[in-house]
């Protein structure tokens, strides 16, 4: 029966070179290894691990019509949680944190005793995320807070984070963060296996992060999402209580971006307050509005078109960086608001969306 | 004594006080199972807002709401939408991205819980009613149209399709016929006659040609009361109703 389907679908040449173009992507990030030097294969592992999280972000905005600017809180949660762990395990069993010994800790906090466990901490990156981002969205969508004022509370949120991670210096190794890992599940993170490793960990994350988010946006949960981005009010009277649908939305996300959070803080050996506030937060964003919220894929592509866009502006010309960054997302808002997977259309003729998160400019209604 | 059944809606005593304002003023208003009303009065009467009170989008101040002898007054909108009361608004409520069809898909589900949506499996059931409700609002040929690309008139019967999908046992219409042609408005009172039996029905409309068309009992609302409660006919010949909104209409119709 699957066969059939797959049959069915190939019919169409369409499918077909989506197909095809798929299958080079996806053979393209199983041989960059060999393809590409170690350091821009330790550079694409971070923006791959970025672009889980612009996946969920592709999902709460793009087909929630919800806008985040915090998803940097639950990145951040997902990296400190593993970096802790990190920490812990490149020492001996008794001995405390370098940063913690200069600040004058002589027993271990007990908010780090769990991350000892490697197993506790892998699970926690994606399960405390997933809880906050939970509790978090059901408080303020039960009391239909939305639009703008959604998204101000969650810049809110990263500003608190934040500022709550420097002010901690001895818990959270403060404006430094967490960094100088050296051992993970026994194997030394510094090796050159062990980049490739991670490279590949991170490359099957991001797959298996977009067909999930695939497979949820085919379901009927799906289209209620999208209805609900539409017309809330309409989905409401029509005997849906939106709440739980944006809910496990946002959750999924959050989820995500606690995976991303980890695996970026493995690939670039440090996690610190500077990556996940407010900025980071916003530029999260902006990843997803150049490559397109209409479109899953899109948020992939706009993440790492974006990341290395940055890695070689900032390297040639270090201060020019947040000014490119600004122009490409007023282009972006004022020519292509959806962003490059409008651009390409690979679905048909867009249908003109309308009302997101914030009031961004409207295309002009396809023919 | 014959048996009638227990009226299906009891609006009883209920008033709405917006700050000051009564939008409604103690109104009683019954509506018997399979029933065709006509709701009209003059703007600001207060036929919207009783609607609104009804699907609770509006609470009530004081006195309370039944439907199938149980109170609704408190409910959740959602959840007096899934005890079978569903609204058509007045500006068409269409999901502009969604087809024609996913839109009716959308209105058709009976399991409307987050988690029983985690499956691409529609019912056979759903997918047949949402085919015959295609073929007798006329938009068969439109279902796999973006709904925000429809004319002004096809988004209407989309939204009366997607009230019916639901399967309510009351649907109220609020002013289904707004900025139709002549044909259509015809088109759309054959239509609405045809739910009546199956479905009671609230229509709420100023166009006194569509409500001869509908032909049901009429209630005219005035300041927030019941004026009158009548057939077609009587409304027509009553001087009261003609003063507070026919007149006003000619009035208008002269300025």
């Amino acid at each position: 029966m699957i066969i059939e389907t797959i049959r069915t679908r190939m019919a169409d040449p369409a499918a077909r070179i989506r197909l095809l173009i798929c299958l080079a992507v996806v053979a393209f990030g199983v041989a960059a290894p060999s393809l590409v030097s170690s350091y821009s294969l330790t550079l694409l592992a971070r923006f791959l691990a970025y672009s889980i999280l612009a996946l969920g972000i592709g999902l709460i905005w793009g087909q929630g019509g919800v806008l985040s600017l915090g998803q940097g809180v639950f990145f951040g949660l997902g990296g400190y949680m593993l970096a802790m762990h990190l920490k812990l395990a490149g020492h001996a069993a008794n001995d405390l944190p370098d940063f913690m010994v200069w600040s004058g800790i002589d027993t271990l906090p007990l908010a780090w005793v769990p991350f000892r466990s490697a197993l506790v901490s892998v699970i926690a990156v994606i399960a405390v995320p997933g809880l906050v981002s939970a509790a978090f969205s059901w408080l303020v969508f039960r009391r239909r807070v939305g639009g703008v004022y959604f998204a101000l509370i969650t810049q809110a949120l990263a500003l608190a984070f934040s500022t709550l991670l420097v002010s901690q210096q001895s818990l959270t190794g403060g404006f430094n963060g967490l960094t100088n890992f050296s051992r993970l599940f026994g194997f030394s993170t510094n090796s050159n296996g062990f980049g490739v490793g991670l490279y590949y960990v991170t490359l099957g994350s991001t797959i298996a992060s977009y067909l999930l988010l695939r497979w949820l946006m085919a379901s009927r949960f799906g289209t209620v999402l999208r209805a609900t981005r539409d017309g809330e009010n309409r989905v409401r009277f029509l005997g849906y209580d939106p709440t739980p649908y944006k809910v496990l939305a946002f959750t999924i996300a959050g989820m995500l971006a606690g995976l991303a959070g980890a695996l970026f803080t493995l690939a670039s050996g440090v996690i610190s307050p500077a990556m996940v506030g407010v900025i980071p937060s916003i530029e999260m964003v902006v990843w997803v509005a150049v490559g397109g919220r209409g479109a899953l894929w899109g948020a992939v592509a706009g993440t790492l078109l974006v990341n290395f866009a940055k890695d070689e502006i900032s390297s040639a010309l270090p201060s020019a960086w947040l000014y490119a960054l600004g122009l490409m997302f007023v282009l972006v808002v004022t020519f292509l608001p959806e962003g490059i997977a409008g651009l390409v259309q690979l679905r048909g003729p867009a249908t003109g969306w309308r009302r997101f998160g914030l009031a961004l400019p409207r295309p002009r209604n396809a023919e | 004594m014959v048996l009638r059944p227990p009226p299906l809606l009891r609006v009883e005593g209920v008033s709405v006080d917006f700050d000051g304002f009564l939008a409604l003023d103690n109104v009683n208003f019954v509506v018997e199972p399979g029933e065709l009303r006509i709701l009209i009065g003059p703007n600001g009467a207060g036929k919207s807002t009783l609607c609104d009170t009804i699907i609770g989008r509006v609470r009530a101040t004081a006195g309370q709401i039944l439907f199938k002898d149980e109170a609704i007054t408190d409910l959740p909108e959602h959840e007096i939408v899934r005890r079978g009361i569903c609204r058509k608004f007045q500006a068409p409520g269409v999901l502009p991205n969604l087809s024609v069809a996913e839109n009716l898909l959308v209105s058709a589900r009976r399991d409307r819980g987050w988690w029983q949506s985690l499956t691409s499996r529609v019912p056979p059931d759903e997918t047949a009613r949402v085919a015959d409700i295609l073929e007798r609002v006329g938009l068969a040929d439109r279902a796999t149209v973006a709904a925000g690309s429809l004319a002004h008139g096809e988004m209407q019967w989309l939204e009366i399709a997607m009230v019916m999908a639901t399967n309510a046992d009351l649907l109220l219409l609020d002013e289904p016929t707004a900025g139709m042609g002549r044909n259509d408005t015809a088109r759309t009172a054959a239509l609405i006659r045809s739910l009546a039996g199956r479905h009671a029905v609230v229509v709420i409309d100023h166009d006194m040609s569509f409500v001869e068309a509908l032909d049901g009992p009429v209630t005219v609302l005035h300041q927030g009361r019941i004026l009158r409660e009548g057939s077609v006919a009587d409304i027509r010949a009553d001087k009261e109703v003609e003063a507070v909104y026919l007149g006003r209409a000619k009035d208008a119709a002269h300025a």
